[in-house]
């Protein structure tokens, strides 16, 4: 009885010492805070990949020290500031909405727009140009030619 | 006609695109300026290769010259690894401390890699890449010219070469202190 018990009382440690250290130490840090930091950060290494996907030794780092960072007490947004602090802007994937980099958000709707007036102003000339015109191209001198021809083929 | 406008302004409408990539194809994507430049360098406090304590802190009043290297890093850091021992050679009784920073590699590549190079000034891992994001390294090699008075004032991206850092380390050194 007491062996049982001394049995499972081992395998609960056990069990728990398996889980336990990653847990004990990343248990301050939201892992899905670390990723949200992560995935708004370019990898440096990498083409157009975030530090959140990117598999390369450089991200994984870099999410080392975003955890770190969020531990320490820092805010998302402090630790987004901090890799902006050192490597610039050109980190951020989507580029803040202010200044020059507002451009980059208010061209493309502003394109979508305009091509929506456009189409829009061109359809309403065709649909009221068409019937309007169509019977005034025809020179009158041709209409009564053709009356004529018709009225030569019904003759016998 | 009412709307002849629309007949030149369509194509007109294409001239800023193909300006916008006329600068974007003649820009290098892998040329990022350092927001770091003149501006106070990241602290440090590494453990040398050989086990000794080396900090920013205490080089205070030298010229620092911070090489970012790693032994993978094939073929630039073996290209400039014998203009690092020169230039340290060179400089290290005028004022100029050397200090390299390997960064995510192995202990015995790193050594077999200063061991063929004869590195004499002090090289340092820096494990969990702290030291390698605080100075906004994107690669390697990097080198970072610090001043005197620790502020970052130059940044080579790439293999260093002799006229680049005696150029640099002489501008430094003519600075006042």
């Amino acid at each position: 009885m007491i062996r049982g018990l001394a049995r499972a009382l081992a395998i609960l440690l056990l069990l728990a010492g398996a889980c336990a250290p990653s847990r004990a130490v990343a248990a301050p840090v939201d892992e899905k805070t670390v990723h949200d930091v992560a995935a708004q950060l370019r990898c440096v290494v990498c083409q157009s990949l975030s530090v959140a996907d990117s598999p390369s030794e450089t991200a994984s780092q870099m999410r080392g020290i975003i955890r770190e960072r969020l531990a320490a007490g820092e805010s998302p947004e402090q630790v987004r500031a901090y890799f902006v602090e050192k490597y610039g802007e050109w980190i951020l994937l989507a580029p803040p909405k202010s200044g020059f980099n507002l451009l980059v958000w208010v061209v493309p709707f502003a394109g979508i727009g305009l091509g929506l007036v456009l189409v829009a102003i061109i359809l309403r000339r065709w649909s009221r140009a068409a019937p309007a015109s169509a019977p005034s191209v025809m020179d009158p001198a041709l209409r009564e030619r053709i009356r004529r021809e018709l009225s030569e083929l019904d003759k016998p | 006609m009412r709307a002849s406008w629309l007949r030149w302004a369509i194509p007109a409408a294409v001239v800023p695109v193909l300006m916008l990539l006329a600068y974007g194809f003649k820009t290098n994507p892998h040329e990022i300026p350092s927001p770091l430049l003149d501006r106070p360098a990241a602290a440090f406090t590494l453990t040398t290769f050989g086990g000794s304590p080396v900090s920013l802190e205490s080089l205070r009043g030298k010229v620092v010259m911070l090489n970012f290297w790693a032994s993978w890093c094939r073929p630039a850091c073996y290209e400039e690894a014998p203009t690092l021992e020169r230039t340290w050679r060179e400089y290290k009784d005028k004022g100029v401390m050397v200090v390299g920073v390997d960064i995510q590699d192995r202990a015995e590549a790193a050594q077999k890699f200063l061991a063929e190079f004869g590195h004499s000034f002090p090289n340092a891992p820096d494990p969990a890449g702290r030291v390698a994001v605080d100075y906004g390294v994107y690669g390697v090699p990097e080198t970072f010219f610090i001043d005197r008075k620790g502020r970052v004032r130059f940044k080579q991206v790439g293999a260093l070469t002799d006229e680049i850092a005696r150029q640099r380390l002489d501008t430094l050194l003519k600075e006042p202190w």
